[in-house]
């Protein structure tokens, strides 16, 4: 497969470059089940965190990631740095390039600017998050847990739901399930319902109405703290009540036999409740380990240079 | 294609080679029990695949067979246009005090067999590690030496020994090529 430079969205890639990456990740999560969990890889190379908005999963992942391929990994802390003293972006990539980081992974509440960021630096550019429009290394994840179980994504249906209109998670994850053939629909309060979403994704009101659609796959989203307010939605255990996975739903996935996944962090007694987490076929572990090994085949493939 | 292409080793000798490789094996693990071929990716792995088939109608070692892909440790990648699709180790035993042969079509600067050595240390502490080649030809970089060779030969360093076998290649053929075709 030819090189590229950056990952900034999965609209970008081709079906080729998608099954590249999720094929490639499975060699790299062997490596897990071994003593040593360590490839020289990408050994001398240097992966930079880059992150303007708070993360601990997303971050760590690309940390152990990095580790595993024996790249070495450093952490640009926007908090205590020139960035709170006005620092544009473009100046601290500059700083970055004379670094000669290798790997930048940037993540930003505003679209675009890994992007950005990746016209204006030799090194290869990773979008882990940029405000509502992507997360590309989640939904590569996303594809290769539901890949372990389902051979054949072809005609598989995965219900997302939650607050679809602000995450760049529902857009990146509906985008490459969908490029794998398989169908996806919404539900979410209205406020919360995307304005703009392909007329092929049915949206639903409630969960019975989404049951009816038969899916083999719920995926949560986290419901942002800030949006438990007015106008999106009243409160939070109303939110739970209407939209969130209770007790009693849980075991209507137990009774279809339907898979559950959620991108993390959970909000317990929001979307989900310690019956939804300890549910059999949960596979918010999965995504976990599995976040790590897709990203180590991200890494791989990348080239700091490469001609775009 | 290339400019010029001679045969090094006939269907038959190539099948004479293997056979000699798994005799000499044989006779070097004497009284071992149990040997593992570890084939390095891509056609070390029917090479390794033919001695282990060689070896069991031979004697009466017991032989397990894994393969190594050694992308992972090349120290060249950032010199291939492409970023090869990995194939992923399989060493589905315990590698811990076997004497394992690792198992590779030709060996030339010696750092592949370097590469694999590294991948299969990690599965283990093997008791000894062998190598075993159908083809050693001149040009090492690296202090690194075949234990078994079916054939040694001095070549020019612009030339490129091809080996195919039927498995991968769908049929059988040994050659020497003048101009390596790029990668």
């Amino acid at each position: 497969m030819t090189p590229r430079k950056d990952l900034l969205d999965i609209a970008s890639l081709t079906d080729e470059e998608i099954a590249f990456v999720l094929d490639n990740a499975v060699p790299f999560k062997e490596l897990f089940k071994r003593s040593v969990k360590k490839v020289p890889t990408l050994k001398g190379r240097t992966m930079l965190t880059l992150f303007y908005e708070p993360s601990t999963r997303t971050r760590s992942s690309f940390e152990v990631a990095a580790s595993r391929l024996s790249a070495d990994v450093t952490h640009f802390d926007i908090e205590s740095s020139s960035v709170v003293k006005g620092e544009s972006v473009l100046d601290t990539v500059e700083t970055l390039e004379a670094m000669r980081v290798d790997y930048i992974i940037v993540r930003h509440k505003q679209a675009g600017i890994p992007g950005l960021i990746g016209r204006n630096t030799r090194a290869s550019v990773i979008n882990a998050g940029d405000g509502w429009h992507a997360h590309p290394t989640q939904a590569l994840l996303d594809a290769f847990t539901l890949r372990e179980i389902h051979k054949d994504l072809r005609g598989c249906r995965a219900l997302i739901v939650g607050d679809i209109q602000h995450s760049r998670v529902a857009r990146s994850t509906s985008l490459i399930f969908r490029r794998l053939g398989m169908s996806v629909a919404y539900l979410a309060p209205g406020s919360m319902m995307p304005r703009e979403a392909p007329p092929e994704i049915p949206q639903f009101g409630n969960w019975r109405d989404a049951f009816d659609w038969r899916p083999d796959v719920v995926y949560l989203l986290r419901v942002q703290g800030e949006r438990i307010d007015e106008p999106f939605v009243p409160s939070a255990a109303e939110y739970h009540r209407n939209y969130g996975l209770t007790d009693q739903r849980v075991e209507i996935l137990r009774e279809r036999g339907l898979h559950l996944m959620h991108p993390g962090p959970v909000n317990r007694g929001v979307e989900i409740t310690d019956a939804g987490m300890n549910y059999e076929k949960c596979l918010i572990n999965q995504q976990v380990e599995n976040g790590i090994a897709v990203r180590m085949s991200v890494l791989y493939w990348l080239r700091p240079g490469a001609a775009e | 294609m290339p400019a010029e292409e001679r045969t090094l080793l006939t269907k038959a000798q190539m099948a004479a080679g293997v056979s000699a490789l798994a005799e000499e094996i044989c006779k070097a693990n004497q009284g071992a029990g149990t040997i593992a071929l570890a084939g390095i990716f891509t056609r070390g792995v029917p090479l390794a695949q033919r001695i282990a088939a060689e070896i069991s109608k031979k004697s009466d070692l017991q032989v397990l067979v894994g393969t190594i892909d050694i992308t992972q440790y090349r120290d060249d990648l950032d010199t291939f246009q492409m970023v090869p699709k990995l194939e992923g180790s399989d060493i589905p035993f315990d590698i811990d005090g076997l004497t394992v042969v690792l198992c590779d079509e030709v060996i030339f600067t010696g750092r592949s067999v370097r590469a694999a050595l590294d991948e299969l240390l990690n599965f283990g502490r093997p008791q000894r590690v062998q190598l075993a080649t159908l083809v050693d030809r001149s040009g090492r970089e690296l202090p690194v030496q075949p234990d078994f060779t079916a054939l040694k030969i001095t070549l020019a360093p612009g030339e490129r020994v091809a080996v195919c076998f039927e498995e991968v290649d769908g049929h059988d053929s040994c050659t020497v090529q003048t101009q390596p075709p790029a990668r």
